[in-house]
Protein backbone atom coordinates (compact mmCIF):
# COMPACT_ATOMS: atom_id res chain seq x y z
CA UNK A 1 0.00 0.00 0.00
CA UNK A 2 1.16 3.60 -0.42
CA UNK A 3 1.51 6.35 1.99
CA UNK A 4 -1.45 7.83 1.40
CA UNK A 5 -3.19 4.97 1.76
CA UNK A 6 -1.58 3.73 5.21
CA UNK A 7 -2.56 7.71 6.67
CA UNK A 8 -5.89 7.31 5.86
CA UNK A 9 -6.01 3.80 7.75
CA UNK A 10 -4.36 4.91 10.57
CA UNK A 11 -6.23 8.37 10.73
CA UNK A 12 -9.06 6.47 10.41
CA UNK A 13 -8.55 3.99 13.28
CA UNK A 14 -7.74 6.71 15.18
CA UNK A 15 -11.32 8.56 15.33
CA UNK A 16 -12.87 5.18 15.43
CA UNK A 17 -11.07 4.57 18.76
CA UNK A 18 -11.39 8.16 19.95
CA UNK A 19 -15.32 7.27 19.59
CA UNK A 20 -15.76 4.24 20.88
CA UNK A 21 -12.87 5.15 23.92
CA UNK A 22 -13.78 8.71 25.19
CA UNK A 23 -17.47 9.98 23.17
CA UNK A 24 -18.92 6.25 24.30
CA UNK A 25 -19.00 7.38 27.50
CA UNK A 26 -21.41 10.55 26.56
CA UNK A 27 -23.40 8.25 24.72
CA UNK A 28 -27.25 7.76 25.60
CA UNK A 29 -28.43 5.00 28.10
CA UNK A 30 -32.29 4.67 26.76
CA UNK A 31 -33.07 1.54 25.68
CA UNK A 32 -32.81 2.02 21.51
CA UNK A 33 -35.08 1.30 19.24
CA UNK A 34 -35.91 -2.68 19.38
CA UNK A 35 -35.33 -2.41 23.14
CA UNK A 36 -37.74 -0.22 23.71
CA UNK A 37 -40.26 -1.41 20.77
CA UNK A 38 -39.90 -4.84 22.72
CA UNK A 39 -40.87 -3.57 25.87
CA UNK A 40 -44.20 -1.54 25.21
CA UNK A 41 -46.47 -2.95 26.78
CA UNK A 42 -44.77 -3.71 30.22
CA UNK A 43 -44.00 -1.78 33.34
CA UNK A 44 -40.54 -1.20 34.13
CA UNK A 45 -38.56 -0.50 36.88
CA UNK A 46 -35.61 2.30 37.19
CA UNK A 47 -33.24 -0.55 36.09
CA UNK A 48 -35.43 -1.30 32.65
CA UNK A 49 -36.39 -4.95 34.90
CA UNK A 50 -40.00 -5.55 33.67
CA UNK A 51 -42.17 -5.90 36.86
CA UNK A 52 -45.62 -6.13 34.88
CA UNK A 53 -47.74 -6.11 32.07
CA UNK A 54 -47.22 -8.33 29.01
CA UNK A 55 -44.98 -7.71 25.78
CA UNK A 56 -42.56 -9.28 23.19
CA UNK A 57 -39.23 -8.79 25.51
CA UNK A 58 -40.94 -10.90 28.28
CA UNK A 59 -39.54 -14.05 27.42
CA UNK A 60 -36.01 -12.88 26.88
CA UNK A 61 -33.23 -15.43 28.48
CA UNK A 62 -30.10 -14.22 29.64
CA UNK A 63 -26.49 -14.42 27.24
CA UNK A 64 -25.33 -17.36 26.08
CA UNK A 65 -21.69 -15.40 26.87
CA UNK A 66 -22.90 -12.97 29.43
CA UNK A 67 -20.20 -13.48 32.05
CA UNK A 68 -17.85 -12.79 29.21
CA UNK A 69 -14.66 -10.25 30.21
CA UNK A 70 -16.14 -7.65 28.04
CA UNK A 71 -19.55 -8.18 28.29
CA UNK A 72 -22.37 -5.41 28.02
CA UNK A 73 -19.38 -3.35 26.83
CA UNK A 74 -17.29 -3.48 29.94
CA UNK A 75 -13.92 -4.72 31.30
CA UNK A 76 -15.05 -6.78 34.47
CA UNK A 77 -12.41 -6.12 36.85
CA UNK A 78 -12.03 -2.20 36.34
CA UNK A 79 -14.19 -0.40 38.70
CA UNK A 80 -14.33 3.38 37.50
CA UNK A 81 -17.34 3.09 34.90
CA UNK A 82 -15.78 5.50 32.31
CA UNK A 83 -12.17 3.64 31.94
CA UNK A 84 -14.09 0.30 31.66
CA UNK A 85 -16.73 1.34 28.96
CA UNK A 86 -13.77 3.56 27.31
CA UNK A 87 -11.21 0.39 27.76
CA UNK A 88 -13.79 -2.27 25.82
CA UNK A 89 -14.24 -0.19 23.33
CA UNK A 90 -10.79 0.73 22.39
CA UNK A 91 -10.68 -3.40 22.31
CA UNK A 92 -13.37 -3.96 20.25
CA UNK A 93 -12.18 -1.17 17.94
CA UNK A 94 -9.01 -3.17 17.32
CA UNK A 95 -10.46 -6.82 17.86
CA UNK A 96 -12.92 -5.98 15.21
CA UNK A 97 -10.13 -4.31 13.12
CA UNK A 98 -7.95 -7.73 13.41
CA UNK A 99 -10.73 -9.60 12.33
CA UNK A 100 -11.98 -7.89 9.68
CA UNK A 101 -8.89 -6.71 7.98
CA UNK A 102 -6.94 -9.82 8.99
CA UNK A 103 -10.17 -11.87 7.00
CA UNK A 104 -10.49 -9.47 4.13
CA UNK A 105 -6.58 -9.75 3.40
CA UNK A 106 -7.23 -13.50 3.25
CA UNK A 107 -10.30 -13.36 0.88
CA UNK A 108 -8.72 -10.71 -1.39
CA UNK A 109 -7.89 -12.00 -4.83
CA UNK A 110 -4.34 -11.56 -6.08
CA UNK A 111 -2.03 -11.38 -8.95
CA UNK A 112 -4.12 -8.91 -10.76
CA UNK A 113 -4.72 -5.24 -11.09
CA UNK A 114 -1.53 -2.72 -10.48
CA UNK A 115 1.55 -4.24 -9.95
CA UNK A 116 2.69 -2.93 -6.25
CA UNK A 117 5.85 -3.57 -4.28
CA UNK A 118 3.97 -5.99 -1.98
CA UNK A 119 3.30 -7.94 -5.11
CA UNK A 120 6.60 -9.63 -5.43
CA UNK A 121 6.56 -10.63 -1.72
CA UNK A 122 3.29 -12.48 -1.83
CA UNK A 123 3.08 -15.53 -4.49
CA UNK A 124 0.66 -14.36 -7.57
CA UNK A 125 -0.82 -17.46 -8.00
CA UNK A 126 -1.62 -21.37 -6.43
CA UNK A 127 -2.09 -22.87 -3.31
CA UNK A 128 -1.82 -20.90 -0.85
CA UNK A 129 -4.11 -21.87 2.80
CA UNK A 130 -7.01 -19.27 1.99
CA UNK A 131 -7.44 -20.03 -1.68
CA UNK A 132 -7.99 -23.47 -0.88
CA UNK A 133 -10.78 -22.46 1.82
CA UNK A 134 -12.50 -20.70 -0.87
CA UNK A 135 -12.16 -23.46 -3.22
CA UNK A 136 -13.78 -25.83 -0.64
CA UNK A 137 -16.62 -23.47 0.32
CA UNK A 138 -17.66 -23.11 -3.47
CA UNK A 139 -17.34 -26.82 -4.30
CA UNK A 140 -19.45 -26.64 -0.87
CA UNK A 141 -21.99 -24.31 -2.28
CA UNK A 142 -22.65 -25.70 -5.72
CA UNK A 143 -22.90 -29.23 -4.31
CA UNK B 1 -30.31 -5.38 34.88
CA UNK B 2 -28.45 -2.40 33.70
CA UNK B 3 -27.09 -4.02 30.03
CA UNK B 4 -26.27 -2.69 26.98
CA UNK B 5 -28.50 -5.17 24.46
CA UNK B 6 -28.71 -3.35 21.11
CA UNK B 7 -29.59 -6.81 19.06
CA UNK B 8 -31.96 -9.37 19.25
CA UNK B 9 -31.51 -11.12 22.75
CA UNK B 10 -32.08 -14.92 23.71
CA UNK B 11 -35.37 -15.95 24.21
CA UNK B 12 -37.32 -13.09 21.95
CA UNK B 13 -37.45 -15.59 19.13
CA UNK B 14 -37.91 -19.86 19.42
CA UNK B 15 -35.02 -21.54 18.70
CA UNK B 16 -36.23 -23.36 15.35
CA UNK B 17 -37.18 -19.90 13.21
CA UNK B 18 -34.03 -18.67 14.92
CA UNK B 19 -32.13 -21.85 13.48
CA UNK B 20 -33.60 -21.37 9.84
CA UNK B 21 -32.26 -17.83 9.78
CA UNK B 22 -28.59 -18.81 10.84
CA UNK B 23 -28.92 -21.21 7.71
CA UNK B 24 -30.12 -18.36 5.22
CA UNK B 25 -27.45 -16.04 6.97
CA UNK B 26 -24.77 -18.56 6.59
CA UNK B 27 -25.83 -19.10 2.75
CA UNK B 28 -25.86 -15.46 2.04
CA UNK B 29 -22.80 -14.39 3.76
CA UNK B 30 -21.37 -17.21 1.15
CA UNK B 31 -22.49 -15.49 -1.38
CA UNK B 32 -21.17 -12.61 0.17
CA UNK B 33 -17.54 -13.90 0.31
CA UNK B 34 -17.38 -15.16 -3.26
CA UNK B 35 -19.18 -12.26 -5.01
CA UNK B 36 -17.42 -9.82 -2.40
CA UNK B 37 -13.66 -11.00 -3.69
CA UNK B 38 -13.97 -10.11 -6.80
CA UNK B 39 -14.07 -6.21 -5.24
CA UNK B 40 -10.74 -7.08 -2.26
CA UNK B 41 -7.79 -6.27 -3.38
CA UNK B 42 -4.67 -5.36 -1.64
CA UNK B 43 -6.12 -2.19 -1.15
CA UNK B 44 -10.16 -2.07 -0.45
CA UNK B 45 -9.08 -5.23 2.32
CA UNK B 46 -7.53 -3.29 4.84
CA UNK B 47 -9.94 -0.43 4.15
CA UNK B 48 -13.15 -2.77 4.69
CA UNK B 49 -11.30 -3.63 7.83
CA UNK B 50 -11.23 -0.21 8.89
CA UNK B 51 -15.01 0.25 7.95
CA UNK B 52 -16.16 -2.51 10.02
CA UNK B 53 -14.03 -1.16 13.52
CA UNK B 54 -15.67 2.21 12.34
CA UNK B 55 -19.06 0.76 12.53
CA UNK B 56 -18.43 -1.09 15.87
CA UNK B 57 -17.26 2.10 17.24
CA UNK B 58 -20.45 3.90 16.20
CA UNK B 59 -22.73 1.37 17.13
CA UNK B 60 -21.74 2.62 21.03
CA UNK B 61 -22.29 5.68 20.18
CA UNK B 62 -26.47 6.11 21.44
CA UNK B 63 -28.40 9.17 20.38
CA UNK B 64 -31.64 10.04 21.79
CA UNK B 65 -34.11 10.40 19.46
CA UNK B 66 -37.22 12.97 19.83
CA UNK B 67 -39.52 10.08 21.63
CA UNK B 68 -38.99 10.48 25.15
CA UNK B 69 -36.67 8.02 27.07
CA UNK B 70 -35.79 6.13 23.66
CA UNK B 71 -32.17 6.00 21.96
CA UNK B 72 -30.87 4.70 18.55
CA UNK B 73 -27.65 3.93 17.07
CA UNK B 74 -26.22 3.29 13.92
CA UNK B 75 -26.81 -0.12 12.23
CA UNK B 76 -24.15 0.60 9.23
CA UNK B 77 -25.56 -1.53 6.76
CA UNK B 78 -25.56 1.88 4.16
CA UNK B 79 -22.53 2.86 5.47
CA UNK B 80 -20.67 -0.28 4.23
CA UNK B 81 -22.72 -0.42 0.92
CA UNK B 82 -21.16 3.52 0.02
CA UNK B 83 -18.22 2.83 1.32
CA UNK B 84 -17.03 -0.80 -0.13
CA UNK B 85 -20.15 -1.91 -1.78
CA UNK B 86 -22.85 -4.24 -1.08
CA UNK B 87 -20.85 -7.86 -0.96
CA UNK B 88 -18.20 -6.83 1.70
CA UNK B 89 -20.32 -4.26 3.15
CA UNK B 90 -22.71 -7.32 4.49
CA UNK B 91 -19.62 -9.00 5.43
CA UNK B 92 -18.38 -5.69 7.13
CA UNK B 93 -21.50 -5.46 8.90
CA UNK B 94 -21.88 -8.98 9.64
CA UNK B 95 -18.24 -9.03 11.66
CA UNK B 96 -19.50 -6.32 13.64
CA UNK B 97 -22.26 -8.18 15.11
CA UNK B 98 -20.01 -11.53 15.65
CA UNK B 99 -17.40 -9.69 17.53
CA UNK B 100 -20.75 -7.92 19.72
CA UNK B 101 -22.21 -11.19 20.11
CA UNK B 102 -19.07 -13.53 20.93
CA UNK B 103 -17.43 -11.25 23.33
CA UNK B 104 -19.83 -8.41 23.81
CA UNK B 105 -22.49 -10.24 25.59
CA UNK B 106 -24.86 -8.05 22.86
CA UNK B 107 -27.59 -10.05 20.65
CA UNK B 108 -27.49 -14.06 21.39
CA UNK B 109 -25.61 -16.46 20.15
CA UNK B 110 -28.24 -17.99 19.00
CA UNK B 111 -30.16 -15.08 17.35
CA UNK B 112 -26.98 -13.94 15.16
CA UNK B 113 -28.87 -15.44 12.44
CA UNK B 114 -31.50 -13.14 12.85
CA UNK B 115 -29.53 -10.29 13.40
CA UNK B 116 -27.08 -11.22 10.54
CA UNK B 117 -30.12 -11.18 8.52
CA UNK B 118 -32.09 -7.44 9.51
CA UNK B 119 -29.21 -5.58 9.43
CA UNK B 120 -26.36 -7.34 7.45
CA UNK B 121 -28.04 -8.47 4.67
CA UNK B 122 -31.50 -6.82 4.36
CA UNK B 123 -29.86 -3.59 5.57
CA UNK B 124 -27.27 -3.79 3.42
CA UNK B 125 -29.20 -4.75 0.34
CA UNK B 126 -31.95 -2.37 0.65
CA UNK B 127 -29.34 0.42 1.17
CA UNK B 128 -27.29 -0.83 -2.26
CA UNK B 129 -30.53 -1.49 -4.28
CA UNK B 130 -31.68 2.40 -3.54
CA UNK B 131 -27.80 3.53 -3.80
CA UNK B 132 -27.50 2.11 -7.16
CA UNK B 133 -30.27 4.09 -8.30
CA UNK B 134 -30.05 7.28 -6.79
CA UNK B 135 -26.31 7.80 -7.85
CA UNK B 136 -27.39 7.33 -11.30
CA UNK B 137 -30.38 10.01 -11.46
CA UNK B 138 -29.14 13.06 -8.88
CA UNK B 139 -26.40 15.54 -10.08
CA UNK B 140 -23.02 14.23 -9.28
CA UNK B 141 -22.18 16.65 -6.89
CA UNK B 142 -21.69 16.53 -3.06
CA UNK B 143 -25.46 17.45 -2.62
CA UNK B 144 -26.63 14.09 -4.84
CA UNK B 145 -24.22 12.16 -3.23
CA UNK B 146 -25.10 13.18 0.80
CA UNK B 147 -28.86 12.87 -0.36
CA UNK B 148 -27.96 9.41 -2.04
CA UNK B 149 -26.31 8.60 1.25
CA UNK B 150 -28.85 9.98 3.72
CA UNK B 151 -32.16 8.25 1.96
CA UNK B 152 -29.95 4.87 1.77
CA UNK B 153 -29.65 4.74 5.36
CA UNK B 154 -32.96 5.97 6.10
CA UNK B 155 -35.20 3.52 4.26
CA UNK B 156 -32.15 0.83 5.63
CA UNK B 157 -32.69 0.96 8.79
CA UNK B 158 -37.12 0.49 8.38
CA UNK B 159 -36.56 -2.40 6.10
CA UNK B 160 -34.26 -3.49 8.34
CA UNK B 161 -36.83 -3.13 11.78
CA UNK B 162 -39.20 -4.48 9.64
CA UNK B 163 -36.93 -7.77 9.30
CA UNK B 164 -37.12 -8.31 12.25
CA UNK B 165 -41.12 -8.14 12.61
CA UNK B 166 -41.24 -10.56 9.84
CA UNK B 167 -39.14 -13.11 12.41
CA UNK B 168 -41.59 -12.35 15.39
CA UNK B 169 -44.66 -13.01 13.57
CA UNK B 170 -42.63 -16.41 12.73
CA UNK B 171 -41.18 -17.29 15.81
CA UNK B 172 -42.09 -14.71 18.47
CA UNK B 173 -42.35 -15.67 21.98
CA UNK B 174 -44.83 -14.38 23.37
CA UNK B 175 -48.72 -13.87 21.93
CA UNK B 176 -49.15 -10.32 20.86
CA UNK B 177 -53.24 -11.38 20.69
CA UNK B 178 -52.65 -10.82 16.54
CA UNK B 179 -51.09 -7.40 17.49
CA UNK B 180 -48.43 -7.69 14.71
CA UNK B 181 -49.27 -4.48 13.24
CA UNK B 182 -48.84 -2.76 16.45
CA UNK B 183 -45.26 -4.21 16.59
CA UNK B 184 -44.75 -3.26 13.17
CA UNK B 185 -46.22 0.37 13.31
CA UNK B 186 -44.61 0.99 16.71
CA UNK B 187 -41.00 -0.18 15.14
CA UNK B 188 -41.61 1.81 11.88
CA UNK B 189 -42.18 4.60 13.47
CA UNK B 190 -38.96 4.38 15.65
CA UNK B 191 -36.92 4.00 13.15
CA UNK B 192 -37.89 6.19 11.22
CA UNK B 193 -36.71 8.45 13.56
CA UNK B 194 -33.32 6.30 14.38
CA UNK B 195 -32.93 6.64 10.37
CA UNK B 196 -32.53 10.22 10.33
CA UNK B 197 -29.76 10.09 12.58
CA UNK B 198 -28.60 7.04 10.68
CA UNK B 199 -29.06 8.98 7.41
CA UNK B 200 -27.21 12.32 8.73
CA UNK B 201 -24.18 9.43 10.16
CA UNK B 202 -23.55 8.17 7.52
CA UNK B 203 -23.98 11.23 4.61
CA UNK B 204 -21.38 13.15 6.94
CA UNK B 205 -18.72 10.26 6.53
CA UNK B 206 -18.93 9.47 3.28
CA UNK B 207 -18.47 13.30 2.43
CA UNK B 208 -15.37 13.06 4.72
CA UNK B 209 -14.58 10.21 3.13
CA UNK B 210 -14.85 11.59 -0.53
CA UNK B 211 -13.14 14.66 -0.02
CA UNK B 212 -9.69 12.99 1.51
CA UNK B 213 -9.93 9.81 -0.42
CA UNK B 214 -12.93 9.96 -3.29
CA UNK B 215 -11.58 6.84 -5.20
CA UNK B 216 -12.36 4.81 -1.58
CA UNK B 217 -16.16 6.13 -1.96
CA UNK B 218 -17.24 2.39 -4.08
CA UNK B 219 -20.80 4.04 -5.17
CA UNK B 220 -18.67 6.81 -6.63
CA UNK B 221 -17.19 3.78 -8.84
CA UNK B 222 -20.09 2.98 -10.60
CA UNK B 223 -20.18 6.57 -12.19
CA UNK B 224 -17.39 5.95 -14.62
CA UNK B 225 -18.62 4.82 -18.05
CA UNK B 226 -16.85 1.92 -18.66
CA UNK B 227 -15.18 -0.80 -15.95
CA UNK B 228 -11.88 0.12 -17.06
CA UNK B 229 -9.62 -0.57 -14.80
CA UNK B 230 -9.25 2.51 -11.91
CA UNK B 231 -6.30 4.21 -12.41
CA UNK B 232 -5.25 5.77 -8.75
CA UNK B 233 -2.38 8.27 -10.43
CA UNK B 234 -3.91 11.25 -10.88
CA UNK B 235 -2.67 13.53 -13.48
CA UNK B 236 -3.28 12.99 -17.25
CA UNK B 237 -1.62 9.37 -18.85
CA UNK B 238 -2.46 10.57 -22.25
Amino acid sequence: MKNRSWGFLVGGLLVALLLAGVVSNYASSHPDGLDSSLLKGCTVDADDNIVGGSCPAQQAREHELGDSPLADYGVRGVGNDFLSTGLSGVLGVLLTFAIGAGGFWLLRRRGSGTPTPDDTTTPAEGTTPSEGDAATSRAGAAG
Amino acid sequence: METLAMHISNGIIDGPVAAVFAALALAALTVCVLRGRRDLDDRLAPMAGLVAAFIFAVQMLNFPIFTAGVSGHLLGGALAAMLVGPWVGALCVAVVLVVQALIFGDGGVAMLGLNITNMALLGTAAAYLLIALLVRVLPRTRAGLAVTAFVSALVSVVVASQGFVLQYWLGGTTDLGGNLAGLAGTMAGVHLLIGIGEGLITATTVLTVAKVRPDLVYALRGLRPTSAPAVPVVGGVR
